[in-house]
């Protein structure tokens, strides 16, 4: 969605800045809130830059880096964590070399936590952009993140 | 005992995307006898039906649709009615399926209190990683509004209903009710402080009736039922029925509807299928994070608001994690702590500095001073719930209580 469209969609209220900000996030190839994106709502919906840059940041789903293609959401919550027959995030850290937090030098992969993603029949459970994958081990993530990697070196 | 169904009564008996299904399976007829009646008497049989909050806090529906109604709309123009959708609690996720196998129940069920309480805007706040659950309301509220059950005028007082869908960001504290308001004008989510309850000052200042997705649920059944036969399921105190969610240590986890007063025992066993790979049971954390561990002393309680606090215990959201012998309950504890300490929003220094203590007291236990480190932990967090705003800084103390009375001698 560029400016234009949102404006359509979304009149100049502050109670649409959470909507807008998922928008342009959305619509930000790089998975995050830019600079120039945030001066722009903050114009848009005649308030403080600090006003946007505080929400944005309050929010964890809401980047204000440059993240990967892929978000990753590890759930940590006690049922997911607890229920680890071994570290799913050393796994994944071997897998893609980064830590929660990091994205991958190819900029295809963005490793973070998430807290209790509501799948705790399915633990542990991640969240792969908008897919849940549950029932995770070594085994399973090993072949979703293989079958990623061959997609996007095809 | 088996499932009885009131919540989830619809589950995968029509297309959830398709409001003729519904409507074809009696769908929105609790609604259209409702609009015949006044509302106070909506009220009325919600108050006699004795319809707690499914939410966690299990306070009376009826009564909170009566202050909202009687509530004076002072340098206001309407009432809001808002859907807290931003189900958090770890080990919680019956509001979810709701959303996902049956959205047009929750849309009656917000008509009808709507029409109680006279409230023209509704909101529906839902986190956003529920991403199926958006899709789904998305289609139904769409599909209401074309077939004119929204947005427009439905009887002679003039009574209409909007509706819109607003998604959360991440944010466990957006899901108290006060911290929701602000997030859903648009703000960090900070709490407000309460009182002002909502019903006299929520949304925009105005008279504002929140309710859990769950409790929704319940109201086209309660109208279409009545208040006596409701009665007759569950217990004296909790009426009706919950939905619990049942993970870990068992062999099928997942969820189940059943009249309250239904035992820890029957649900691992009956519906859990027992323990997992022949492990012995060890605890049980009730109601997620800001919940209580309980031993194997709460197995024949009957599950209940009221029951639960008696035996030290809480309902909560009615999340049921379950723990074999070999889980430390140390670790689990510390999941939860870490938990708080990353959620607290940081307004009210005692949470912010309280949470981050909680964690460093257990991580820097001494191996011979487990207890002595317990008591200090359960001081530091009493003094929290006591100057905190809200329930985040308020709910430590519970799982580190309950430790205290079910494991002392174990920790």
């Amino acid at each position: 969605m560029d400016y234009q469209e949102i404006s359509k969609q979304y009149p100049p209220h502050n109670e649409n800045l959470l909507a807008i900000l998922h928008a342009l996030q959305e619509a930000n190839p790089r998975n995050y809130l830019a600079p120039e994106q945030l001066k722009w709502l903050a114009e848009y919906l005649n308030t403080t830059l600090g006003h946007v840059y505080g929400v944005a940041t309050y929010y964890s789903m809401f980047s204000v880096t440059p993240r990967g293609k892929h978000l990753i959401r590890l759930c940590k919550s006690p049922i997911c964590h607890t229920l680890q027959g071994e570290s799913l995030v050393e796994v994944l850290g071997e897998l893609l070399g980064v830590t929660p937090g990091e994205t991958t030098a190819d900029g295809f992969f963005t490793l973070e936590y998430a807290e209790c993603l509501g799948q705790c029949g399915k633990a542990p459970v991640m969240l792969l952009n908008e897919t849940i994958h549950g029932h995770l081990n070594r085994d399973k993530i090993t072949s979703i993140i293989r079958e990623l990697k061959n997609q996007e070196h095809e | 005992m088996s499932e009885f169904r009131i919540a989830l009564r619809n589950l995968d008996t029509y297309n959830p995307e398709s409001y003729h299904a519904y409507v074809k399976r009696g769908g929105f007829q609790s609604f259209r006898k409702v609009l015949n009646t006044p509302p106070v008497r909506v009220i009325d049989l919600l108050v006699e039906a004795n319809l707690r909050g499914r939410g966690g806090a299990g306070f009376s529906t009826g009564l909170k649709n009566r202050f909202t109604n009687e509530a004076v709309c002072q340098r206001c123009v309407q009432k809001y009615i808002v859907c807290n959708a931003d189900e958090g609690e770890p080990g919680t996720f019956k509001d979810r399926i709701i959303m996902e196998k049956d959205p047009f129940v929750l849309i009656e069920g917000m008509l009808i209190a709507a029409y109680a309480i006279g409230a023209t805007e509704g909101y529906i706040y839902i986190r956003a990683e529920y991403y199926e659950s958006v899709k789904k309301l998305k289609n139904a509220v769409a599909q209401c509004y074309e077939h004119e059950l929204l947005g427009k005028i439905l009887d002679d007082s003039g009574f209409y209903l909007n509706m819109q869908i607003k998604l959360g960001a991440g944010s466990y504290l957006c899901g108290e009710e006060l911290t929701l308001l602000e997030s859903l004008e648009g703000k960090r989510g900070y709490p407000r402080i309460k009182p002002p309850f909502p019903a006299q000052k929520g949304l925009y200042g105005s008279p504002t009736l929140i309710n859990n997705v769950e409790t929704f649920a319940h109201i086209p059944y309660i109208v279409n039922n009545g208040a006596a036969a409701y009665l007759k399921i569950g217990t004296e105190g909790s009426p009706g029925t919950k939905i619990f969610t049942l993970s870990g240590d068992i062999t099928t986890p997942g969820y189940v509807e059943v009249e309250m007063g239904t035992t820890l025992q029957t649900l691992i066993d009956e519906y859990g299928g027992g323990m997992s790979d022949g492990k012995s049971f060890q605890s049980a954390l009730l109601g997620g994070a800001a919940g209580t561990f309980v031993d194997a002393s709460v197995m024949d309680t009957p599950m209940g608001f009221d029951t639960l606090k008696e035996k030290g215990a809480i309902l909560g959201s009615g999340a049921i994690f379950v723990l074999g012998s070999d889980r430390k309950l140390q670790d689990v504890l510390h999941s939860v702590l870490t938990f708080f300490q990353h959620e607290s929003c940081g307004k009210c220094v005692p949470c912010r500095v309280g949470t981050v203590r909680l964690v460093q007291l257990l991580e820097g236990m001494d191996a011979k001073k487990h207890q002595e480190t317990l008591d200090q932990m359960i001081s530091e967090a009493e003094y929290m719930a006591k100057n905190s705003l809200c329930p985040l800084g308020q709910s430590p103390i519970l799982p580190l209580q309950s430790i205290k009375k079910f494991f002392y001698n174990h920790f």
